[in-house]
Parts: structure tokens; C-alpha cells; sequence
């Protein structure tokens, strides 16, 4: 009894600790994901009880019709179409070459090894600029050019030193033995170095995945064909338009025209929110499902990055 | 036997060579896309109108780079574009500890699912763009937001508030948004790198009566220090470098003088007003410097711990 009374005692200072944290990371996991909520109870509610923010808790009159009248936007469909090719493309090229190089530059063979190593990684550190950047785009006749999207973000250093890493440390063995048995290089490549860095492979397929749908400068400074906009542009374009919407209001004196503009900006917002809601969703969807990945690649990029 | 061995060494030469083949065309979209553009810093000696090529007729030296400080206007803006980088940098270079606190006390929960749950959620931010953060911030904080109506309704606020279009505390807000986005992501590290700590080590301070605290203060803290360094570091080295992204979506009328870094006022320059060999100049100085910076973060790492991190 006396022990207990003693080990509470030395851990009183342990306990409020504990609390003040709970109550903390609590607050923090509030909002971090509140806001997501919050824009997802509205996308259902009531337009007319959404625009004068009745709606905070949870959802009012709830509909679908937001989501039926977004999907009937012009062009909204397109997009949604281009940022799922370029995300599908985008991260199977960048994820192929990856894998290869790092594999290649592992290979004590290969000519010049490390310098082309040197070369290819020395891309973290520099960048010619915006304007540079542009023309170059420009010269290649990428300007609205759906590849655009893949080719120049095709050669990423950091996943090639992760996939490297992870080669080297598998036992040469392996590889020597299918060597032995007359396997070409592309032979082990695609046979034996593929299937057992499939864990780093999976990691990289996330972050360059997240990385073509959530782009969107590329967008910004080289595609004037509107057939080639992404969601991530066309949510950017929507929340200009809501913003300058806003400013009509003000400027405008005649009642009648601000009953009107106030109609169409209110059926914008719900808008708005609805379709961050379908550019959020698909991040939703497989964000927990690979979130176990993240930790593995992170430790592999802190040992050598 | 001599002749078996040049053999082989012939036979891997050959090899080496139809691997370099192999990954011949990689390496040539690394310099088509990385080492090519650089050839663009030649604009910032020209005086160049697109879409007419260079001339050696608009050979204009080293015009744009004495233009910068040229007259009264020009210096005061970049100045004040200068001043919004170094504030924006220096208040995430002085908060720069907070991730770590952040995973160090996390790991402090003893109740796994909840430990779980916040990781989980707090992570969550990074993985939108800042198109989507900005649609958010606008969703919660104009003028018809939970914010601003929660702040009627309980008698804080006298009327309606779009708290985005504000130009008070600019760089502080700028940010809590990078930090709602990145703070959870980059604790994953600090807990990657406390899940290598001895657990030995806490058991045996733990018997001596150490306290939670202590053990945090003497034990955890310690061990994840070098990671910290890095980070800081690398840091530093990017310091000129807020990228624009962030800044682009949160830019408004009213915060424009505030919000303005670098990066953004470069894309502006050429974008906006047609400055392309300004904007390439600016960039370019910006270039140099951060390769100085770079250069000097790694050489204090190699004093501080012995190795660079470059």
C-alpha cells in the first residue's frame, strides 16, 4: 500500500503532464482535420443555410445536388481526366526510372559511374530559375503539351538515391548468381532487382503520385489550352472567379444587380467547396491505406539523403 | 592465363559500355531539363523582348544588375521583397524547433490508437497542394466562415470579417499555414530517429528515479539533436528560397506589400510586367548566394558533427 502511495507521489508531476498533452495533440488533431469537415458538411448542406455559416457542426437538409451540378461544370470533367493520366503516367515514368537508375548507378560496371551519378544527383542543388526554365520549355515545344506534365519532372535524384540505397543492400549474391547463369543486365533488372524493391517502390509511387496531382505551376506558366487544365488549376481558376465576384459586390450600387450577383455568388461558394471537395477526396481515399509507407522511406532518405 | 584475364577485362569494359547505352537516354533528359535552362542566365546580359532570338545588338552588359539599386523606387522595392524573405525565413528558421518538441512529446502518449490518430491526421495537410490550402483557408475564414460567423454570434467581432484580406501580422500567419501543412510530416523524422534511441538507456534512467522530464530533457532531446542540426542547416541553405506557391495563392491587395518573398516578386517581374532579364538577373544573384549558403552550412556541419549533409 505504502509502495503504491509512494510510486503515485513521484508521478503526480508524470500525470499533468500527460493531460496538458492529451489536451494539446487534441487541439492539434482538431485543426488539422476540422477544415476538412467543414467544407465536406457544407458541400451536403442547405446552399442558403451553408452561405450564412449555420452550418458548423454537422450537416443541414443534406444533398447531392453540388456534387451533380459540379460534374456538369464545362470542363470539369476534362480535368478531373487529365490529372488522373498525368498522376497514372506521371508516377509510373518517374517510378520505372527511379528504379532503374538507382539499380544502374549501383552496378560497379557501368562506365563513368560515378560521375554520371554526380550529375544526375548534383540536380537537387540548382535551379536555373522561373524565366530560364520557361523558355527552355518553350524551345522544346512543351508549352501545351500534355507532356509537359512528365518529362521534365521524369529523372528525380532523391528517388534514384533511395532506390540505390535499398539495391545495395541486397546481398550481391543474387545477382551474381543469375549472372553466372548468362542473365543480361535488363535481365536482372526487370527479373531479379524489381520484385524485391517493391517496399521502396511503393513509397516512391506515393510521393510522386501526390506530387502530379497536387501540381500546379506546370499548369500555371505553360498550358493555355483548356483542355489540358488539371483539377488543381481549375479549383485555382473557381476561387479567383468567387474572389472576384466578391469585389463586383462591392463595387456595384444598383440592389437589383447585387440580389443577382449575391444568387450566383452564393451557388459559387457551395460550388467551390464541393469541388475542393472532389480534388480532396482521391487524397483522402488512399492516404491512410499507404501511410504506412511513409516512415520506411523517410528512414532510408535520412541515412543517406 | 594472362590472356583469360585481359579477356574479362575487356569483357567488362564492353559491358560497362553497353550499360552506359542503357542509361544514355536519362542522362540526357537530366541535361536537357536541368543542365540546359542554365543557359538562360545569358538573358541577364541582353536586353531581351520575346519572341525575337538574341541578338548581340541587345548586348546590354551589365545593365540590369546596376538597375536594381539605379534609383530611389527600385532600391525601396527590393528592398522591401528582400525584407519579406528574411522575415519569412527568419520566423521559420527561430520556430524551427518546434516539429522536433512536436514529436518528442507525442511520443510521450502512452495510448497507441490515439498516438496513431494524431500522426495520422496531423500528417494529412502535407499531402494537399497550396491551391488546396488556400481554398480551405478561404472556406474557413471569409467573411461568411465558421470564423467570422462564430465570432458574431458569441459577440467578438461587431460585423462580417474576411480575415484572409488583412494586412496585419502577414508573415506570422504565412507561417501557421506552413506549419498546419508541414509540422506533422516533418515530425515523422524526429520520430523515426526516437524509435532508435537505446530503450535500455530511458529503462536504466528510469530506475534511478528520473522523471519524465528529465528523461526527455537528458535522453530523448540529446539523441535527436544531430537530426535537428541538419534540418536547421539545410534550412539556412535554402534560406532565399521560400519557393512562390504558397505566397502566389495568399496574395491580395491588402497584404501585397507583406507578402511578397523572392520568388514570387522574380515570377511577377517576368510574368506580370514583361521583366525578363531583370527577373533573370534577380534569380541568378539568388542562385549565387544560395550556393554560398549552401557551402557554408555544409562546412560548419563538417566542423560541428564531422560530416557535411550535401
Amino acid at each position: 500500500m505504502a509502495k503504491t502511495k509512494h510510486k503515485m507521489k513521484v508521478s503526480f508531476g508524470d500525470r499533468l503532464i500527460s493531460v496538458i498533452t492529451y489536451i494539446i495533440y487534441s487541439i492539434f488533431a482538431f485543426v488539422c482535420l476540422y477544415p476538412f469537415y467543414y467544407i465536406a458538411i457544407n458541400s451536403i448542406s442547405n446552399n442558403d443555410l451553408s452561405q450564412r455559416g449555420k452550418v458548423i457542426l454537422y450537416p443541414l437538409e443534406p444533398h447531392f445536388t453540388n456534387y451533380v451540378q459540379v460534374f456538369q461544370l464545362k470542363g470539369l470533367l476534362n480535368a478531373a481526366k487529365v490529372s488522373v493520366e498525368r498522376t497514372v503516367v506521371g508516377t509510373i515514368v518517374t517510378v520505372m526510372i527511379a528504379a532503374f537508375l538507382g539499380y544502374m548507378f549501383s552496378r560497379e560496371t557501368l562506365w563513368l559511374r560515378k560521375l554520371w551519378f554526380r550529375i544526375v544527383v548534383a540536380t537537387m542543388y540548382f535551379n536555373a530559375g522561373i524565366i530560364p526554365w520557361y523558355i527552355t520549355m518553350s524551345n522544346l515545344g512543351l508549352k501545351n503539351n500534355f507532356w509537359v506534365y512528365i518529362f521534365p519532372v521524369a529523372v528525380q535524384p532523391f528517388y534514384i538515391i533511395l532506390c540505390k540505397t535499398y539495391v545495395e543492400a541486397i546481398p550481391k549474391e543474387l545477382q551474381e548468381a543469375a549472372e553466372i547463369d548468362g542473365a543480361g543486365t535488363l535481365t536482372v533488372f526487370f527479373r531479379i532487382i524489381l520484385p524485391v524493391i517493391k517496399p521502396i517502390l511503393a513509397t516512391i509511387a506515393i510521393f510522386a503520385a501526390v506530387a502530379q496531382w497536387n501540381s500546379f505551376q506546370d499548369t500555371l506558366l505553360l498550358v493555355t489550352d483548356d483542355k489540358l487544365n488539371t483539377l488543381q488549376f481549375t479549383l485555382y481558376r473557381y476561387i479567383q472567379s468567387a474572389s472576384s465576384l466578391k469585389s463586383l459586390i462591392s463595387s456595384s450600387g444598383n440592389a437589383a444587380s447585387i440580389a443577382q450577383t449575391l444568387a450566383t455568388a452564393q451557388n459559387q461558394t457551395s460550388v467551390r467547396m464541393t469541388v475542393t471537395m472532389v480534388v480532396v477526396i482521391p487524397i483522402m481515399l488512399v492516404y491512410p491505406f499507404f501511410q504506412r509507407y511513409f516512415t520506411k522511406g523517410i528512414m532510408i532518405g535520412a541515412v543517406k539523403g | 592465363m594472362k590472356n583469360a584475364n585481359s579477356k574479362r577485362v575487356d569483357y567488362r569494359k564492353i559491358r560497362g559500355y553497353k550499360e552506359f547505352l542503357l542509361i544514355l537516354p536519362f542522362i540526357l533528359l537530366v541535361l536537357l531539363f536541368s543542365y540546359y535552362p542554365l543557359y538562360g542566365w545569358v538573358y541577364a546580359f541582353f536586353d531581351y523582348k520575346p519572341p525575337f532570338p538574341l541578338s548581340w545588338d541587345n548586348f546590354v552588359g551589365l545593365k540590369w544588375f546596376k538597375s536594381m539599386v539605379e534609383n530611389e523606387v527600385k532600391i525601396t522595392k527590393l528592398l522591401n521583397v528582400l525584407r519579406n524573405t528574411f522575415a519569412m525565413s527568419g520566423i521559420s528558421l527561430l520556430f524551427s524547433w518546434f516539429p522536433m518538441f512536436f514529436a518528442v512529446f507525442l511520443n510521450e502518449i502512452k495510448c497507441k490508437p490515439f498516438r496513431k490518430f494524431v500522426q495520422t491526421v496531423t500528417t494529412l495537410p502535407n499531402f494537399i497542394s497550396w491551391v488546396l490550402v488556400y481554398a480551405i483557408a478561404f472556406c474557413i475564414f471569409n467573411s461568411a466562415g465558421p470564423v467570422s460567423s462564430l465570432g458574431q454570434k458569441w459577440g467578438i467581432l461587431e460585423g462580417p470579417v474576411n480575415f484572409l484580406q488583412s494586412a496585419d501580422h502577414v508573415w506570422f500567419k504565412m507561417w501557421l499555414w506552413l506549419t498546419w501543412k508541414n509540422a506533422g510530416w516533418a515530425a515523422i523524422m524526429y520520430l523515426a530517429a526516437i524509435s532508435g534511441i537505446d530503450e535500455e538507456m530511458i529503462e536504466a534512467a528510469k530506475v534511478d528515479g528520473a522523471s519524465r522530464m528529465k528523461v526527455i530533457r537528458h535522453i530523448t532531446i540529446p539523441s535527436i539533436l544531430p537530426t535537428y542540426f541538419v534540418l536547421v542547416m539545410l534550412n539556412i541553405a535554402s534560406f532565399l528560397s521560400n519557393g512562390m506557391e504558397q505566397y502566389y495563392m495568399f496574395e491580395n491587395s491588402f497584404n501585397k506589400d507583406y507578402i511578397q518573398v523572392l520568388d514570387l516578386y522574380v515570377y511577377r517581374l517576368a510574368m506580370g510586367s514583361g521583366g525578363y532579364s531583370l527577373s533573370v538577373a534577380i534569380s541568378m544573384l539568388k542562385s549565387g548566394v544560395s550556393v554560398v549558403l549552401l557551402i557554408l552550412a555544409n562546412k560548419f556541419s563538417k566542423l560541428v558533427r564531422g560530416e557535411g549533409f550535401v
